[in-house]
């Protein structure tokens, strides 16, 4: 069960090789033996996910099975899941038991799958390394010094470490990219609005995406056929017909039109993991793929700019936690500013509180022109440029992330250093453009990803162009040895 | 950009958020190199630019005004520290 794809996993379901109870039990247990080791879950609740693998049993034996049904799925503790608690990795959603279903996980609920537990985070999606989770950091199977990368931290070591078969992420500036590249794994940020918001705790509005973590392309392309469509409760949800991202999963790719944007190759690139990269362009050559040389001039604006969009739109979505209908509240306070005010001293952690400040001060009277003004146009350049490189590609090739996973601590203390870890995800979100990690290489054996940028809703070609490279290398094949 | 102390508790107060003097002097070094990096964005010329709110093109959707999952006011309350019968309790704002 352990090396299974979801595909093996459900036709071994089918033919009754063993049941969801038994592969939820499988999972359980390697939880026991290995979650304390990685932190990888924040809460696990046995009871709950063998009553639905029940459920999801008593499906397959009424011949109403789909391709994820009875299989455990890691969420991330960003999709509230009804009677589970859901953290968002923060302090001040601890005691916080979810109402209501998420659209993403109503989705998974519709289709039998089984939930296998919620999955750390940084403390509201905002991080890089999962040092900001409430719970404590996440550890990196690849080696347990090395953080996992964030802020879906907790999903990729949980998948990486095969705790789980796949896994639900976020990413609003590379939070599924670049840990599912410091992991060694598949991971898919679709287009803006093409998998619902409801029910996803909000960070930046404008840029939050959710998509799957898994090993293969395939896998993710499964995932996305639950996770995505068009939801009423979501007003940014796009109103489009529901694409089947298996189909054309197996295209040649002979004559594809790749494109290499050289600001990709700067200053700030481990020049390994740039060997590394070149090898993964060699061999699309050899698949057949066409190489283009693109530029994105404004590519390195998108730190900045992510950084007056983002905290301005957290500042606005996270004053809702005030302590008076849910969530933490302090003990002691004499008037209702007081309660405010330390409520939200004590239930956010360091990181978020200087993210809300940022926001608040570029939103306030007398700066809004100069700084969210000013990085709205911005935004508007970075992404012309990709419209302009589209026309003469398919799709952009480039790195993930600009190094491997690095020691716990290592950039902590050093916000702007932590931030440089999104260089090449983040123009993306700005962009709405649909982005992929895949692992490529090892480098001081770690993994290193490549990440294809496809046009909007483009997933279906990323999804393809990524198993055909999958189908004839091995490195999605690897895993961790402790966790083999 | 440098923030003062008194900047910083403004910032502070308006994002309602507790801060005291040591953890002032600490924030206001992070958020001086945060704002070092934004300013990147002035060497830039965004003339005649249009802003970008949004990555797609949307508009607002409409639907009717109708309950779709009334009954929920337990389910809520019950999350909350504090209520009474159906009301979430604060301190007294009004005299």
């Amino acid at each position: 069960m352990l090396n299974l794809s979801l595909k093996e996993l459900s036709e071994c379901l089918k033919e009754k090789k063993f049941s969801s109870v038994e592969l939820t039990h499988f999972f359980l247990n390697r939880l026991d033996l290995h979650n304390e080791s990685i932190n990888a879950f924040i809460t696990i609740d046995k009871d709950k996910s063998l009553a639905m693998a029940k459920r999801s049993d008593e499906m397959i034996k009424e011949g109403n099975q789909n391709y994820l049904t009875g299989i455990p799925i890691a969420q991330k503790d960003i999709f509230c899941a009804e009677g589970w608690k859901t953290s968002c990795g923060s302090k001040m959603l601890d005691n916080f038991i979810a109402p209501y279903d998420s659209t993403v996980i109503n989705k998974f609920n519709a289709v039998g799958a089984v939930n296998l537990g919620k999955t750390n985070m940084d403390e509201f999606a905002m991080g890089s390394s999962n040092e900001t989770s409430f719970y404590g950091n996440v550890k990196n199977p690849w080696d347990i010094k090395t953080v996992p990368g964030g802020s879906s931290g907790g999903s990729a070591a949980a998948v990486a470490g095969r705790l789980a078969p796949a896994a639900t992420a976020t990413d609003t500036g590379g939070s599924i990219r670049q840990p599912a590249s410091l992991c060694g794994l598949t991971g898919l940020k679709p287009t803006y609005g093409l998998v619902s918001r409801y029910g996803m705790i909000a960070f930046a509005s404008s840029l939050d995406q959710a998509g799957p973590m898994c090993h293969t392309a395939e896998d993710c392309a499964a995932m996305m056929n639950v996770m995505s469509g068009h939801d009423p409760k979501d007003s940014t949800s796009i109103l489009r017909e529901k694409e089947n991202y298996l189909t054309s999963i197996n295209d040649p790719i002979k004559g594809l039109k790749i494109g290499i944007p050289k600001e990709f190759f700067s200053d700030g690139l481990e020049p390994e993991i740039e060997k590394i990269i070149e090898q993964g362009i060699n061999e699309y050559k050899k698949l057949g793929a066409e190489i283009v040389e693109i530029s994105l001039p404004n590519n390195h604006l998108s730190i900045p700019v992510y950084y007056v969009i983002a905290p301005a739109e957290a500042s606005s979505n996270l004053s809702r936690y005030d302590g008076v209908r849910y969530g933490y509240r302090t003990k002691e306070y004499d008037d209702l500013m007081e309660m405010y005010c330390k409520t939200r001293e004590e239930g956010f952690g360091d990181e978020v509180k200087r993210r809300i400040m940022i926001g608040t001060y570029v939103l306030s009277a007398g700066y809004y022109d100069a700084y969210y003004l000013k990085a709205q146009k911005i935004r508007r350049l970075i992404s012309e440029d990709f419209k302009k490189a589209f026309e003469n590609c398919d799709v952009i090739l480039g790195p993930s992330a600009p190094s491997v996973a690095f020691p716990i601590g290592d950039k902590k203390e050093d916000p702007l250093k932590m931030y440089m870890q999104d260089v090449y995800t983040i123009s993306t979100n700005l962009a709405g453009l649909p982005g992929l990690s895949m692992p490529a290489g090892l480098m001081n054996k770690l993994p290193v990803g490549i990440q294809l940028i496809g046009n909007y809703f483009s997933e279906a070609k990323l999804l393809n162009i990524a198993n055909i490279f999958q189908m004839n290398t091995g490195w999605h094949n690897l895993s961790p040895e402790e966790f083999k | 950009m440098k923030f003062d102390n008194d900047e910083i508790k403004k910032i502070a107060h308006l994002a309602r958020i507790n801060i005291n003097e040591k953890e002032a002097i600490k924030v206001s070094e992070k958020l001086e190199g945060i704002l070092g990096l934004i300013d990147q964005m002035t060497q830039v010329n965004t003339d005649c630019i249009e802003p970008m709110a949004h990555a797609l093109d949307i508009t607002q959707p409409f639907r009717e005004d109708k309950v779709t999952e009334g009954d929920i006011r337990e389910k809520s309350l019950k999350l909350s520290k504090e209520t009474d019968q159906s009301l979430f309790i604060v301190p007294r704002v009004i005299e």
